[in-house]
């Protein structure tokens, strides 16, 4: 069935399924945007752990997705997972040292003889909320800005600089997408909270937080994004795939591809007015609005990153080094494969929606809080 | 393709694979196994509606959570080392390795994280049955996570199903199905698994033992350990039958590895598996001394063991490095000759490609194909290389296969006096069963090296060098971050460790109130 397809058709297939999980990602981080606002939606114990087991249970989604996003990087484009990861190493290892962080402090927190103290846990959970987030986003901006690497003719990759990933924070819009994305996945964690928890008070001060965050997260954003449309950006030629910097690259994809540019529309349009209806007319439904418009953006800005003859993984140190959907995909054998597995993917949608709609029919409240027989963080 | 070897960067990035691994090793079996002996407990509850049985699948699923978290926070870990460490290999092999990856994550990871939420929340939220065919998935997703990350580990392994393309200087996956059926895979998916059973068990066995001297859960403990002990036994003897197959691939598919773990230097017919055995230091390659100072063989076993026939010539180290015209064996300087001429034929194909010159490009590349088969022996300069570090593997494994069959007998032992109710009688044998459980990880471990350690010095055998497949990056990183994650996850197992002894010590009764520090 899939076999027939060229391979530059299952390359942007493949771009498009990662750009789908990605931008789920990017919505799930409303768990990292939530543990940056423990302390301050929670005044006393009862509040904390409240907030705690509202965003608690779903962060293994958010880090499964994670995790499928690198996987999927991996299978469909090696070369970016080989050059990325193996270039900016210290991002890329200070951003691992974060999600371990995490991966055991919702556990461990409460736990008796947990050595460390329930502080120290949720400073960890502070520490994956803001430093992971942020270094996303500063690495992500880096497929717009460029890295120093420069690509063998066998392939393999050699990073210019020592600082191997550090280098990243020298550059203010890589640092604005950073910015943007922690605000805005502190937006989200208010709003997922505000509609998750039943308890007046923790959404009173959600509320106050999703426009506080709201506010920054667009100065971040709109900063960011109006420097990309305006710049210069690394387009590749079709036949020669010759890398050449055009001006308004990413502009110009915008124009050119109307599908993409409605969906930023309409995902901009989402978030603000999830924002809106919950700072406006108190409403707790935000997530709905804000979530998949958050979604839609972030869908839009992969599409003109890495379709219409863009470079996805541009090298600022030597062009033709850079990387494409073309030259970093695996083979067309083993794009078909994978295209075969990602068929799974709407099974997986449908048995997740299933069971977080029978466990989430309870909203978190002070008894289920109170109730000994339940797992609690 | 690489002009500088950099040791220190090739050791410690060896070492931070290994450290990161070896600690995930201390969780994933536990995740693999106690999951099923959770399910079954419950499924006795769900059964019968007896309440004692509800409350041992909680007390099991408390634990379970204390370790499965922090699995998940190395594995991620290792995950992402593939591309931040070893970056050539990640694009070198990653058109077949990267898939499985992928595969484990939409097929298993999700399985996994959907339903381990229904398992710890869902208590009185969903139905009984629901909740109980959750644990089942979680079961599931975790056999099928290890199914996945084993095949591709098996590939290293024994590499097929793929090409070498010299455009794009990789190989390429051209048979998904020689890969995900390949005999090596299976077997080491079948024999990986059970010993995380056979851990998984001990655990169980260890914790209820340690009730039963204490004089507390009597119920909980005594129930548990014939679940854990009957799980243990069967996965035990299983894991005996799939060691047998594990052998035997490795007998046809990487003999330094079977020589070395045998100490086998000189090929024989007929050969002999040696039980027990102390080898001679200072024994080198080819000096025809003798490799043990004692020796207890078994005569013939290796022969039946590797090739299923009692006459068959097993090569030894001196055959498979010096070679051996009468068995039809290329010494290794041969295959170093013959890998070199595969990558100067790649080197002058590129440059034939780049020069437009067509001719010159085909007869490059019909060069290059005659000698693909060794390629990864050009990057060798010393033809010793070949072979893994003999008595690590050696002792590594009869570590392994000692502790294996004490297990056997330690499970048939606590199964039968479990059943005859004079557990409690026999201190001596619970004391021993705590013991165990520390030896499961021992042998396990042990197991690891044999395999990880054996293959060396191959990422993919035969066909790319360890030494070759790093992250072209300066070693002081690598050192950095080696570090960095030996505290980081020292600290947190320590963490871990204390946090599971405590649980433990307060017991299910506890553990129902919250088993928190509120």
């Amino acid at each position: 069935m899939f076999e027939s397809l060229t391979h530059l058709q299952l390359q942007h297939y493949w771009w498009f399924i990662m750009s789908v999980v990605g931008s789920t990602l990017v919505f799930l981080l409303f768990v990292q945007g939530g543990q940056t606002l423990i302390g301050t939606l929670g005044k006393n114990e009862e509040e904390r752990t409240m907030v705690i087991n509202s965003i608690g249970r779903k962060w293994e989604f958010t880090f499964t997705t994670l995790v499928m996003f690198a996987a999927g990087m991996f299978a469909s484009f090696p070369l970016f997972y080989a050059t990325s990861f193996g270039g900016a190493y210290y991002a890329w290892k200070i951003f691992l040292v974060c999600f371990v962080l995490q991966a055991i402090s919702f556990e461990f927190r409460r736990k008796q003889g947990n050595m460390l103290g329930q502080k120290t846990y949720e400073a960890f959970l502070y520490i994956n909320g803001f430093l992971g987030v942020f270094l996303l986003g500063a690495v992500v901006a880096t497929f717009f800005t460029g890295s120093e690497f420069y690509r063998s003719e066998y392939n393999l990759s050699y990073w210019q600089t020592t600082l191997y990933g550090i280098e990243i924070l020298l550059n203010p819009l890589n640092l604005a997408l950073g910015f943007a994305l922690l605000f805005l996945a502190r937006t989200l964690g208010a709003l997922y909270i505000i509609n998750n928890v039943d308890k007046d008070v923790i959404q009173q001060r959600a509320r106050r937080q999703v426009g506080l965050n709201a506010v920054v997260f667009l100065v971040f954003f709109l900063y960011f994004v109006i420097r990309i449309l305006l710049k210069d950006g690394f387009a590749y030629h079709p036949e020669t795939l010759e890398v050449f910097m055009e001006p308004y690259k990413y502009l110009n994809n915008y124009l050119q591809m109307p599908v993409a540019l409605i969906l930023f529309l309409a995902g901009v349009v989402l978030v603000l007015y999830g924002v809106g209806i919950t700072w406006f007319k108190e409403s707790r439904k935000g997530i709905w609005f804000s979530g998949p418009g958050t979604f839609l953006t972030v869908l839009s800005l992969f599409f003109v990153l890495g379709f219409n003859n863009t470079c996805f993984y541009p090298s600022s140190y030597d062009l033709q080094s850079s990387l494409t959907i073309q030259n970093a995909s695996s083979s067309h054998y083993t794009l078909t494969a994978m295209t075969y597995i990602s068929l799974f993917v709407p099974v997986v949608a449908a048995y997740i929606f299933f069971t977080w709609r029978a466990i989430d029919k309870h909203k978190i409240n002070d008894e289920d809080m109170k109730s000994g027989d339940h797992h609690i963080y | 393709m690489i002009e500088n070897i950099d040791l220190a960067l090739v050791n410690w990035s060896r070492g931070q694979f290994a450290l990161v691994a070896m600690y995930h090793w201390l969780f994933i079996p536990l995740t693999l196994g106690m999951t099923y002996i959770i399910a079954f407990t419950q499924t006795i509850y769900v059964r019968t509606g007896d309440k004692e049985w509800e409350r041992i699948a909680k007390f099991w699923a408390k634990l379970f959570g204390i370790n499965f978290a922090i699995g998940v926070g190395t594995g991620i870990i290792l995950g992402l080392e593939f591309g931040t460490n070893w970056a050539n290999y990640s694009w070198i092999s990653g058109d077949i390795f990267g898939a499985p990856l992928a595969a484990e994550g939409i097929m298993a990871f999700f399985l996994e994280s959907t339903f381990i939420a229904v398992m710890f929340f869902g208590w009185g939220k969903v139905s009984k049955k629901f909740h109980l065919v959750s644990v089942y998935l979680v079961a599931f997703g975790a056999s099928l996570s290890a199914l996945w990350i084993l095949v591709a580990n098996a590939w290293m392994n024994y590499p097929v199903g793929m090409v070498f393309n010299p455009d794009t200087a990789r190989h390429e996956m051209v048979d998904f199905w020689a890969i995900l059926f390949s005999p090596y895979a299976i077997n080491k998916f079948l024999h990986t698994i059970t010993s995380g059973f056979v851990i998984s068990s001990f655990f169980i066995v260890a914790v209820s033992g340690w009730y039963l001297l204490k004089g507390r859960n009597i119920l909980l403990a005594k129930r548990s350990i014939v679940i854990a002990a009957s799980f243990g036994l069967l996965s035990s003897l299983f894991l005996a039958t799939t060691g047998d197959g594990s052998a035997y691939w490795v007998a046809q598919k990487q003999p330094a590895k079977l020589a070395a773990m045998e100490g086998l230097y000189e090929g024989e017919e007929g050969a002999g598996l040696v039980a027990i055995g102390l080898l001679r230091p200072g024994k080198q390659i080819g000096d025809g001394e003798k490799a043990f100072i004692f020796k207890i063989e078994i005569p013939k076993l290796l022969s039946v063991l590797g090739y299923r026939n009692p006459n068959a010539f097993v090569p030894g180290v001196d055959d498979l490095v010096l070679g051996n015209a009468g068995q039809d064996i290329m010494s290794a300087e041969e295959k170093i000759t013959r890998g070199k001429v595969a990558l100067n034929a790649l080197a002058d194909y590129k440059e034939a490609v780049a020069l437009k010159d067509t001719a010159g490009a085909e007869a490059a590349h019909a060069r290059f194909e005659e000698n693909y088969f060794y390629m990864g022996y050009g990057h060798l300069f010393d033809p010793n290389g070949i072979i893994p570090n003999v008595p690590f593997i050696f002792y590594s494994f009869r570590i392994m296969v000692m502790l294996g069959f004490a297990f056997i007998a330690l499970f048939l032992l606590i199964l039968y006096l479990a059943v005859t109710d004079k557990l409690e009688e026999n201190r001596w044998l619970l004391r021993t069963s705590i013991l165990a459980f520390p030896l499961a990880f021992l042998a396990s471990m042990a197991g690891w090296i044999v395999a990880e350690v054996g293959r060396q010095p191959w990422t993919i055998q035969g066909l790319l060098p360890t030494m070759m497949s790093t992250s072209n990056i300066n070693a002081n990183a690598v050192i950095l971050t080696f570090w960095m994650f030996a505290a980081l996850l020292t600290v947190l197992v320590l963490a871990e460790f204390k946090i599971m002894t405590t649980t433990i010590k307060r017991g299910p009764d506890n553990a129902k109130k919250g088993g928190e520090n509120v």
